[in-house]
Formats: structure tokens, sequence, C-alpha cells
């Protein structure tokens, strides 16, 4: 089952009897939409990327994309760049996996972008998804439709952050501008 | 509009008089439990159930059936009633599927009192499951809201009941499913005459509303004793096997943690997978160590921040205010540190568990010299994927030491540095005995290398031009694994050379033009390992140029170079032999926190293998490695 999150709804990770979550996996897939006209067939390739960026009371600490697929403490893996999507073909494209229970004690917040690193906009992209997968039985968590979007070229997706003993993501959704996370940090912040 | 809910999602409740449908596509059980603020159910009048259907505020459906329609009615509950958790079960030996995996999702759904559903939610991702808390109606400052629980249990309603603090739980569980109703063919096999003392009675079968009458009966598995006392949390100890279930708490993991196993690791041979297992467990402790570290670092510089603030607040330094925010930020600083402490503890516990499973497993090339392994050593039939070449750790943990082993063929040649190092190890030691160190250190590379291989396949050259060595080389010496005795003197090192370039010249051009076959008749073509003593010692401007060139060429054709040396002693050839020494793997006879792992870069202390003092085992193991090369020329 699968719910598709609204702007800042916000689900608990945490599960009756004391368990919770403690693999997640951030999956991202996309397709690059058919161009139409003459050579119609040369579909232009987009590379969207996934990172994630670790904060400990709202200062960055480490951060996960396709220049450093292993946060240093080994909690947040990247799984690759791709750098056309669609091989899935509804899969996961690129995934960011999280082991909640090894992520640092200081890092509180863990937020997820999702940056089209070739610069097309989220208008040329079809069947662009993002959801967050219970890594450890496969079940959907959450998901997140990108496309229909406008003329932006990145997105903060969601924010995985401690909420008592245990961990809670928000769906933030917010469109922003950029290449790489670099360029988001300043609209990430207000977000934390 | 209706909420489809996914697990853990809550949502607000328009009503009190409620009715929750349950449409699961096969026969089942169908109650709910009253719990109190805790979420603990204080007995079986607190239970609605097939055999007491009807309770203050909830009437449930009485029989055995694939739908269910559930009426609530919240403001009718009792006061001290905060959650009411839906939960379904399946029934024994009815013919149905025994565990939910096998079985469609079941679907729940809230509905007001026109009939229009709230909330839904399909309870997914269950597997040996067969009982299940749907989802729970719960009480939170005064206003009604349900919940998508989803929690499944393995080991049925009676782990469930546990679970919620039900007292007896297991009779409980019993009585329910006995009670409901025809589709349950026969009550459970026939119990004990006498139950387990620790067991608190059970309810009658019947299950009239009296729970508190007790009876003789108890349908309590007779290998299995149920949970004592009212609270059993699922991550506790376990009412028997299959019991916890699947997704245990952090602290039931913490138990439930598998053992570790030597070989736990991907690859085709056992070789191979210890070799992957102790990179894995030398990355794990590489990272485990880093989050540890940027989680102090973060304290520190938190702590730093806070007392400046204190201290640059004017208002603050009279009075105990100041006092109070630094001992606050003290405080706060100390929490941090203590659940970094916290966390390393738990990963180095887990890594030192594998390290002990691990290290006794370990082969000859990877073992330490005082492995019983070594004692049943027996020539290989081919080399091992690498070879230990001593041991690192961490200071958060200096006990736990992670083998470090390197690949076959070696890529660079190793260089023991026997110079006076940086560390006060080696401050302490006078510089005669660091180079006796770096020899003995050598010379115990040299014929674990040589024991790593199959008889035949390393031959060792010994330079020792000023005739040095000699004691410590004994052991190569006298049992007879060198080809030749050590060479002596410039002319022994130019001859030395001299071959050995020669050598690599000829298989070098062999490889390029593809002709292995036009080599020489009789040509060896095993792996050869030139231990250098003494250098520069001995050499000339020629053969330091024939040394340089077989460090960048050897390496690919098989010349490999072990060099005990002082960088300083060569001090005199300026930076023209810096990229020597830059190519060679640097070892030191004495602990020393030079060598970084790729993953974090964190500095390493590195610590050479030694032998036990007094041990023979160096002894033997070259004896054997004799015997093998003898019986191979014959």
């Amino acid at each position: 089952m699968t719910v598709n999150m609204t702007k800042g709804q916000a689900i608990s990770l945490e599960k009756k009897g004391g368990g919770s979550l403690t693999q997640v996996r951030m999956g991202l897939g996309w397709q690059a939409a058919p161009r139409r006209g003459l050579f119609g067939s040369r579909t232009r390739e987009i590379d969207l990327d996934a990172s994630a960026v670790l904060f400990a009371e709202k200062q960055p600490v480490d951060v996960v994309f396709f220049r450093h697929l292993v946060s240093d403490d080994g909690s947040v893996r990247h799984t690759g760049d791709n750098l056309v999507g669609g091989v899935g073909q509804g899969g996961d494209d690129e995934a960011i996996l999280v082991d909640l229970q090894r992520v640092p004690v200081h890092i509180d917040q863990i937020v997820f972008t999702v940056n089209s690193f070739t610069g097309q906009t989220f208008q040329e992209v079809q069947n662009a998804f993002c959801r967050l997968v219970d890594e450890t039985n496969g079940q959907e968590l959450a998901r997140y439709t990108l496309d229909g979007g406008g003329q932006y070229t990145a997105q903060i997706m969601a924010k995985v952050h401690r909420a008592g003993a245990g961990w809670q993501m928000t769906a933030l959704g917010s469109a922003a501008n950029g290449r790489t996370f670099q360029d988001l940090m300043p609209a990430i912040l207000p977000h934390l | 509009m209706t909420a489809e809910l996914v697990r853990g999602q809550n949502h607000p409740l328009p009503d009190t008089r409620l009715e929750l449908r349950v449409s699961a596509g096969h026969p089942v059980v169908a109650g709910a439990t009253l719990g109190d603020e805790q979420g603990r159910v204080a007995g079986a009048e607190w239970i609605a159930h097939p055999g007491a259907p009807v309770r203050p505020g909830i009437e449930v459906t009485g029989d055995v059936a694939a739908e269910h329609r559930i009426a609530v009615d919240l403001a009718a509950l009792p006061d001290t009633v905060h959650r009411l958790s839906l939960l379904l079960a399946l029934p024994p030996g009815a013919g149905g599927p025994v565990r939910f995996g096998t079985a469609a999702a079941p679907f729940v759904s809230v509905t007001g009192p026109e009939g229009a559903a709230v909330a839904t939610y399909t309870i997914t991702g269950l597997d040996r499951e067969s009982a299940v808390v749907a989802l729970e109606l719960y009480r939170r400052q005064g206003v009604w809201k349900v919940r998508a629980v989803g929690q499944g249990y393995e080991g049925g309603l009676a782990d469930l009941l546990a679970d919620q603090g039900a007292p007896a739980a297991a009779d409980l569980a019993a009585a329910v499913l006995d009670a409901a109703g025809p589709a349950v063919p026969a009550p459970p096999v026939a119990p004990p005459p006498t139950a387990p003392e620790t067991a608190p009675a059970g309810v009658p079968a019947d299950a009239s509303a009296d729970a508190s009458a007790t009876t003789a009966i108890s349908y309590a598995h007779p290998g299995r004793r149920p949970a004592p006392g009212p609270a059993a949390p699922a991550s506790g100890p376990d009412t028997g096997p299959g019991a916890v279930p699947p997704q245990a708490g952090p602290a039931g993991q913490a138990e439930a943690r598998p053992a570790p196993v030597a070989g736990d690791a991907t690859g085709w041979t056992m070789d191979e997978r210890l070799y992957n297992q102790v990179w894995g467990m030398f990355e794990d402790l590489a990272r485990s160590v880093a989050a540890y570290r940027s989680a102090r670092d973060f304290a520190d510089h938190r702590l730093d921040r806070a007392i400046d603030e204190v201290l640059a607040d004017p208002g603050a330094r009279v009075g105990g205010a100041g006092d109070a925010a630094r001992a606050a930020a003290r405080a706060t600083h100390d929490e941090l540190m203590g659940r970094a402490q916290e966390a390393l503890d738990r990963d180095l516990a887990q890594l030192t568990a594998e390290s002990e499973v691990v290290e006794p497993a370990l082969p000859v090339a990877y073992a330490r010299w005082d492995n019983p392994v070594w004692h049943a050593y027996r020539t290989p039939e081919e080399p091992p994927m690498a070879v230990r070449l001593g041991d690192l750790h961490l200071p958060e943990r200096t006990g736990l030491r992670i083998p470090f082993l390197v690949r076959l063929p070696l890529e660079r040649g190793l260089w023991v540095d026997s110079g006076p190092g940086r560390t006060s190890a080696a401050g302490l030691l006078d510089e005669a005995e660091l180079r006796r160190l770096a020899l003995d250190s050598a010379v115990a590379h040299t014929a674990r290398l040589l024991a790593a291989h199959p008889a035949g396949a390393l031959t060792v050259h010994v330079l020792d031009p000023a005739d040095g060595g000699a004691a410590a080389f004994a052991p190569l010496v006298e049992t007879g694994v060198l080809a030749a005795p050590p060479a002596r003197g410039a002319a022994g090192v130019a001859a030395t050379l001299a071959q050995l370039t020669e050598r690599v010249d000829l298989l070098q051009m062999a490889v390029r033009g593809d002709a292995s076959e036009d080599l020489p008749p009789g040509f060896d073509l095993s792996r050869q390992l030139l231990v250098v003593h003494d250098f520069p010692h001995g050499f000339d401007d020629r053969a330091v140029t024939r040394l340089r060139y077989l460090a960048d060429e050897g390496p690919s054709v098989g010349v490999h170079l072990l060099m005990v040396a002082d960088r300083a002693d060569a001090a005199a050839y300026g930076p023209v032999l810096d990229p020597l020494w830059r190519s060679l793997l640097r070892l030191t006879p004495v602990p020393d926190d030079h060598l970084a792992d790729p993953w974090v870069g964190h500095a390493w202390t590195y610590e050479p293998p030694t032998v036990p003092p007094g041990s023979a085992v160096l002894w033997q193991v070259l004896g054997q490695v004799a015997e093998a090369r003898r019986r191979n020329l014959d």
C-alpha cells in the first residue's frame, strides 16, 4: 500500500511494540519525457541525483551524494549514480540506504534532496517518483510523485528526523533550483 | 474524505460512535482489547472477543468470518480506557491459512455514523504472523484518534496479549480462539493435569465475564511457560521459540543479534570469505569510530560555543545565572557523549565478539604467530589471497585488533623502517635495538611469505653486504630455504641485482611479445623476493639505479622487494630516492600510527606480528618449507 504524501505531512517511523524501523531506503526513479518533432526518437538524457544531507543542530555535518557515496560513519549509503534513469522501468534508479540505528547520536536530521544535474526542469521528466521503503521487508512507507512539476530543477523531498527515541519522516516537497545539493543549502535551512 | 493510512500514521476521529470494518478475504477472529493509559490490558474483562462479544462501549461479532463489523461508542467506554486495539487472529485448525503471509492482506476501515469511511488501512508486510494488532483508537488529551498499527505476532494471539500486558495471556488467547465458534473444530490438545506453578490461572473455556474465576484447566502449551507477570514486552524474554515478533525493539535486537560466525562474508572459498570478512570488520571499525569522533567533536564544539556565550553575556557574570548556564551546557555535553559512548560500545562489543570467532578460524597466512594453526602447517597447494603483515588498532579500543591483510602477489615492495620513528615506543629503544627488531620482523615477514606459497613458488634472495644480519637471517640460512647464501660485499650486491634486473627485462620482453614459450629452457618461473639489509651500504650508483628499477618494474613480473632500512642512512642521495621510499609500503618494527584506512583516513596504529618468545614456530615452519622445496627440486 502506498501513501501519496502531501506537503508537510509527517509519519512516524516507529512501530507498535517498541520496535522501530532500522533500515530505510530513499528510492528515486524517473524517465526522460519523449521529445516530439524531427529526430523525436532521440530522447534527451536526464540525470537526476539523490542526495542526503546530515545535520546536527542545523549544522551540516556530512553529505551523501554521487561523489561521496558513503557517509564517514557508514550509516548512510548511496547505491551509485545513475546518469539516465528509467533502467528499472518504475523501479528505483538511485537509492540511498539509511541504517537508522547506526546514525551517529548527534545527527538529528537527514534531509533528502533531488537535483537535475543536467539542468532540465522536472517538466521534462516523466514517471518520476521518490519513495521511502522499509528496507527490512521491502514495504513502501511513502511515495511522492515528482512529475507535473514546474520550472524548477531541484526538490527538497523529505527529512527524517529524531522524535523521542525513534525517527519520524516529514514530507517537505519544496521546489528549488540547483545543480547539486550545495546550491540547495540556503533552501534547505528553513526546513530544519 | 477518506484517509488512507500507512503503518504508524494517525488520523483524528470526527465522532465517538464508529464502526470498525474488517475485510480479510479469509476467516479471521476479530476482537478488541481495552487498555489503560500505558496501553496495558488489566484482565480478561477488558477484552471483547467472540466468547464475550459485548463490553461497555464496544460490541464485536461473535464468529469466525471474513467480514466483521464492530460497533464502538467511545463515549461509553470507561474513563480508565485510553486505548482500544482492534486485533485479528487466524483461527487454528480451521483449514484456512496459518499465517498472514500466505493470505490476502486484511483491510480495515473506520466508518462514521453515516457509514462514510474516515480512515482505511491495508495491513501489508505480514509474513509468519498469525495474529496482528490492526488499528488502535487512542485518547490523547481528551481527543480520540485512530492509528494504523499493523504489528504482527509470530507467536499468535498469546504473544499479542502478553505484549499488551494481559495476565495469563496464553490462557486468554486459548479461550478467545476456543470461543470463536464453529469454525474452530477442536479445542487445543488436552492440557497437562498440573499447570506450571508460575502460571496464573486462566479463564474458563466458556469465557464467562467473570475473569477472576479460577480454574484448574490451563490451556498453556505444556512445553511453554506463560509470560510471568503482567508486562511481557515483545522484546523481553520470549515465551518459546518463534515467539519474538519479527520486529523486536532495540533492546531485543541487542539480545537477539545473531552470534558472529567466522567466514560470514561473500566469496568462493573460505579463504576469500575470511579475507572479505576481515576487511568488512576493518571498515566497520573505521566507520563506528568515525561516528563516535564526529559526535565527540560536535559535543566539544557545542560546549565551547555555549561557554563562550555565557562569557560574552555581561548579565551572566554576576549571580548564579552564568554558573547555571555553564552547568547546563556541560550536562548536555555529557549526555551526548554518554549516548555516543553507548553506541560505540555497542558496535565495538559486536566487533570484538566477531574478532573472537574469526581470529582462531584464520588460515596460516592470516593467522598470528601464536595461533595453533601454525603447528599443523603444511605447504599449501596454491597461494592464499593475502598475507597478514601485522595488526591494526585505534586508540578508542586498543584491544580490538584487525588483521592487516595485504593481497598477494604484492603490488608494492615492503619497507621495514629501522630508523627512529615518531612514536614513543621507538624513542625508548636505542638505535641498535631498533635495527635488530626491524631485521627480526623482516625475517618473520619473509618466513610468512615463504610459508604462504606452494613449494618452490617463491625464491628468496638476501643482500647483506656488511654481514651484519647473520644472526637474524639464521632461520632462513640454516633451514635452507634460500636459493643462495646471503650476498656479501659490493660484488655480491651487484651480482644479485644484475641477475634480477636481467630477469625482469627478460620477463617483460616475453610478456610484451606474448612469447612466454620462448624463454630459455629450464627458466625458473617462481616469484622472487629480494630482501635488502643495510641499504645503502655496498651500493654504488649503478646498484641504486637497479634497485629503483626493480621496485618500479618488478612487481608486475613477480619480482618483489623487502627493504630493511633507515631512510636517514641514505640521506646522501638526496631527493633522488624519495620516489623509491614512497613506492614502498612502510612497516615498522614497533607500534606506529602511520597507516590510514581507505574510507575515513583514520591514523591506525600498526603493530608488527611477533613470534612468541622462546617459540620455535618459525624454525619449524621454515623447516617444512625447505623440506617441500627439496622434494620439489628432486
